[in-house]
């Protein structure tokens, strides 16, 4: 090895740090003993992670930077009269959570009064002086307690939404006991509205089809749940800067118009926090679709930057006439920064941007390839990827589990917008799908996302609408099932049983 | 159809990758707003709005968002050379008050001025604005104008926090300057109550139309009221992050590897020996700074985690702290890049902040992968973060302010640690280099950019390698 005077570097023109302190590390570094017995690193072969091993066994010293940092499972408690959306935040927030990669979980108290008292007459039996069903509530919000619990401590779950009125500071006072013998944190969501036409339009749209109401006309329904709210008026204590100013909480007030954020502790709540100040309830639709046929798609060729078709022309041309048919107010459309995303969006003759974060995923070595390369070259990858789609890398590439933490603000900034086009790639289209429909991350690679056809989303009741519209241009298959042997021993057919065809 | 091309830069004289139509029909980065927004500050002397303003500007230019702060106490020192005394703040000295007023109309005129000549898209307008009526003007102006205003109040009664504000960066001030320190305290002290009797703090009722977030006690609270769009948004989730806890931040980069010896960029190396050395000492070096809580995060590169595992403590593997993706480059010396993409090399040469490789990365790109760790550096307390150059440099650059066109080019050598640690309204960087020998891996730009010279120009500021 050459040493030349040059190539060492000493910044002289920067202050050293005091003399004490350089002396000691210097010194230690200069003697020229081996540094005590450094960790092996071995990558772990599914996900491409570097990690120490001893004996040939993988150590459990380091760990993924994961969105859940705190050792300590967090408890989210929502607050509020009903009809002020607790509900519809908690579902959502659970299936934010979980999409980004936090075991989340929601219980929900008004299930468990469902499961006990199983036909539900009046709102008489919410009534402050109805014992018998206080103490029916009171049972039912300590069996959910008792499942957070072991969602928690048990079952890994590392965020547990617990969903219920819980409008008294008695109530909240005491589940923050809970917690705190159980050393959870906890972090209440308070909803707060006053106006009548957003109450009415929840109880439309939520309440008349709860199973509470389903043998009730729509009137009686309403009048009936108007009751039921006024039994907690009474006695509602909303969170108080004050009197409340040592617990950690986000008051919601009006929908999203304003908002109280008291004492956040960490990562997750700070995330927590970010989402539910830019999720609305204004009602739009988001339409999902890929780019059209690309070259490399007719080739059976993943990844690359190709452009599009004939048929993928025909395509886009199609999906400007579908897009102006819809008559849409406003419309965004975003695309990736791939050739064909664009020429896509380019026939649509309207503004689009650009996001990086759209590009499809990386598949590092075996980017362009066709499946039956990558078996006959990387039959263990391949194998390995069959054997877990959704946390398999690629060599120098891409896990779809990487795919959702870069598509994290699309999905931020697809929550802050109304209507928007998304023009995008298979994987891509997938993990956003599985964001908006609930998917698990088994079920994230296979989600259909075939060509030429367009999802049309609407955000209804306490979940997604579905539309799919097929634009009746031919396209090739790209969609490959997972085979039935996943084992890295398997033969070349059993491996390339599921490919679709192409040219 | 429009005819797509990649931009190359004899078309746009742009050395990116997105795929332009020549019809321009297109943004290639998000829009983040389209108005101008007007950010106004609000709250009594010695509440953190400079430090607020600075550090909002700092963040919003580092993640692409032009922005320029305009402090109205600067524009009253031009105006009044010298300061006396705290009597120039009282509300009855009308001639005083005419200056003032003059100052603010003077800053709002260059607010204008930025907007519409320079391409700004976020002013932030840093004064006490402590009364509904001059708020009133401020947003009468923005209104004729089209600009978003968004309020940040900051709201503080702690006499701890203040004094300590008072001592970090008043006493420091041309104001105060011939002073001694007592001497300022109690003038700075009037100075706070002739603001007192007439502030106003954004009334909750009154305000309920404007968009606003006001801060109490450095960030225990925040209410906010309607976020208009995206901009307002991260500013929001910005100022919510941020905290004033005194912490040093530490940052280096893997030890030498072994593709670093012999001048290769990217790729995923181990360590070499000298390397492995370095770490040792980074070991001995962060023992000694007896750093209490010590979060230690590297990236997903065999490199980095070698690193962190001499120092003996948890650390975290972020993939987004990857060295910049060289795409078709990975593992290419410098001389194999000008022989086979010798225009890609110029390219680079000439905009080394948005040129992306084929196939690969651009410090553009890089900062945008990295703002998630700037958010939970701001988060967090101590921290070690061990990662590449290209990172490095844009943690960097965050840090210390360095625009986009010095990113590319700051020096972060291996086996030197960098420590900073936040003061007054900046950052101090202390500079470790830990004894180790390493080779040199800093590529200045060349004389020549020009695609068409000789190689031996471009090779000129190659450092030496194997």
């Amino acid at each position: 090895m050459k040493h030349r005077s040059s190539s060492e570097q000493h910044p002289a023109k920067n202050p050293r740090i005091p003399a004490e302190v350089a002396s000691t590390s210097a010194t230690d570094g200069m003697e020229d003993k081996t540094p005590p017995n450094p960790r092996e690193l071995t990558q772990n072969p599914l996900k491409k992670i570097w990690m120490p091993y001893k004996n040939g066994l993988p150590e459990k010293h380091i760990s993924q930077r994961k969105v859940c940092m705190t050792n300590c499972p967090t408890l989210i408690v929502t607050v509020g009269l009903p009809a002020r959306g607790k509900t519809y935040i908690s579902k959502k927030l659970t299936r934010y959570l979980n999409w980004i990669g936090v075991s989340t979980k929601e219980f929900n108290v008004g299930q468990y009064r469902r499961e006990f008292v199983k036909i539900y007459k009046s709102f008489e039996f919410f009534r402050p002086d109805n014992e018998e069903g206080l103490k029916i509530r009171q049972q039912c919000a300590s069996a959910a307690l008792n499942d957070v619990r072991y969602y928690l401590t048990e079952e890994g779950g590392q965020v547990a939404v617990f969903d219920a009125t819980n409008t008294t500071r008695e109530r909240r006072e005491t589940i923050i006991q809970f917690a705190e013998q159980n050393g959870f944190k906890v972090f209440f969501v308070e909803s707060v509205c006053e106006d009548p036409d957003v109450i009415q339009e929840n109880i439309v749209q939520v309440k008349l089809g709860s199973p509470d109401y389903t043998n009730c006309n729509t009137e009686d329904a309403v009048q009936d749940f108007m009751k039921r709210i006024k039994c907690y008026e009474n006695s509602y204590e909303t969170l108080d800067e004050v009197l409340d100013r040592d617990l950690s909480f986000i008051k919601i007030m009006d929908v999203g118009q304003r908002y109280l954020v008291n004492r956040v502790l960490d990562h997750i709540q700070s995330r927590i926090v970010y989402y539910l100040m830019n999720i609305h309830i204004t009602p739009r639709s988001i339409y999902l679709c890929r780019h059209g046929e690309s070259d490399l798609n007719v080739k059976g060729r993943i990844g690359g930057d190709s452009g599009l078709t004939p048929r993928g022309k025909e395509f886009a041309k199609k999906l400007s006439q579908f897009i102006q048919k819809q008559k849409i107010s406003d419309l965004k459309v975003w695309t990736s920064q791939m050739k064909r995303t664009i020429q896509t969006a380019e026939a649509l003759s309207v503004p689009y941007e650009q996001w990086k974060v759209l590009n499809e995923i990386d598949a590092g070595v075996c980017e362009e390839m066709m499946y039956e390369e990558i078996q006959e070259n990387y039959p263990l990858e391949f194998a390995l990827r069959d054997q877990d789609k959704y946390r398999y890398r690629y060599p120098k590439g891409e896990s779809y589990e990487d795919l959702v933490q870069r598509l994290e603000p699309v999905i931020m900034e697809l929550e802050r917008q109304e209507n928007v086009l998304v023009i995008c790639h298979q994987a891509v289209m997938r993990c956003l799908l599985a964001y908006f429909l609930d998917k698990t991350a088994e079920e994230l690679p296979y989600l259909k996302c075939s060509l030429h056809t367009v999802l049309k989303l609407t955000p209804v009741a306490y979940g997604c609408k579905v539309e799919s519209i097929s634009l009746n241009v031919e396209a090739v298959d790209t969609h490959r099932e997972r085979p039935e042997n996943v084992e890295v021993s398997r033969m070349s057919e059993e491996a390339l049983l599921t490919v679709p065809a192409h040219l | 159809g429009s005819f797509l091309c990649q931009g190359g830069l004899p078309n746009n004289g742009r050395a990116d990758k997105p795929w332009e139509s020549l019809s321009r029909h297109l943004t290639s980065v998000p829009q983040f707003c389209n108005s101008p927004t007007l950010i106004v500050m609000v709250g009594l002397p010695a509440r953190g709005k400079t430090y607020i303003s600075k550090k909002l500007t700092r963040y919003l230019n580092w993640i692409g968002v032009p922005t320029k702060m305009f402090n109205v106490g600067q524009y009253r020192r031009e105006a009044v050379k010298i300061y006396k005394n705290f009597e120039f703040f009282k509300p009855d000295n009308e001639e005083a008050m005419r200056i003032r007023k003059a100052c603010a109309a003077a800053a709002l005129k260059d607010v204008s001025s930025y907007f519409t000549k320079e391409q700004g898209q976020v002013a932030v307008f840093d004064a006490t604005n402590t009364t509904r009526e001059r708020r009133a003007v401020i947003m009468s102006v923005a209104k004729e104008k089209g600009y978003k205003v968004f309020f940040v109040e900051s709201i503080c009664d702690d006499p701890e926090i203040i004094a300590e504000n008072i001592k970090q960066v008043k006493f420091g001030s041309p104001d105060y300057v011939d002073r001694d320190i007592d001497e300022a305290m109690a003038d700075f002290v009037q100075r706070i109550e002739c603001y007192k009797a007439s502030y106003m703090p954004i009334d909750d009722d009154k305000d309920r139309k404007l968009s606003y977030i006001k801060i109490f006690d450095v960030g225990i609270r925040y209410l906010v009221n309607r976020v208009q769009d995206h901009i307002q948004s991260r500013i929001v989730y910005y100022l919510m992050n941020i905290h004033v806890t005194p912490r040093s931040i530490y940052l280096s980069r893997h030890g030498e590897s072994e593709l670093n010896l012999l001048g290769r960029i990217g790729g995923d190396s181990g360590l070499s020996p000298r390397g492995q050395k370095y770490a040792s000492a980074l070991a001995a070096f962060i023992k000694g700074q007896n750093i209490k809580d010590l979060k230690v995060w590297t990236s997903h590169m065999k490199r980095t985690i070698q690193t962190a595992e001499a120092v003996g403590v948890q650390y975290e593997q972020w993939k987004a702290l990857n060295e910049i993706d060289a795409g078709v480059c990975e593992e290419l010396t410098y001389e194999e890049i000008q022989q086979n993409f010798p225009e890609e090399f110029a390219l680079r040469d000439q905009d080394k902040y948005r040129y992306r490789y084929p196939k690969g990365e651009s410090y553009e790109d890089l900062v945008h992968r990295l703002e998630p760790v700037i958010m939970e550096l701001e988060r967090q307390e101590n921290v070690l973060v061990i990662c590449h150059q290209a990172v490095m440099r844009c943690l960097l650059a965050y840090f210390l302010d360095k625009p986009a066109d010095e990113l590319p080019y700051l020096k972060c050598p291996l086996h030197t640690v960098l420590k900073l640690t936040p003061i007054a309204y900046g950052c101090k960087v202390e500079s470790c280099f830990l004894n180790i020998g390493a080779v040199n891996t800093h590529r200045e730009k060349p004389a020549n950019v020009d695609v068409n010279r000789d190689p031996e120009e471009a090779l000129q500021t190659v450092p030496d390698h194997i």
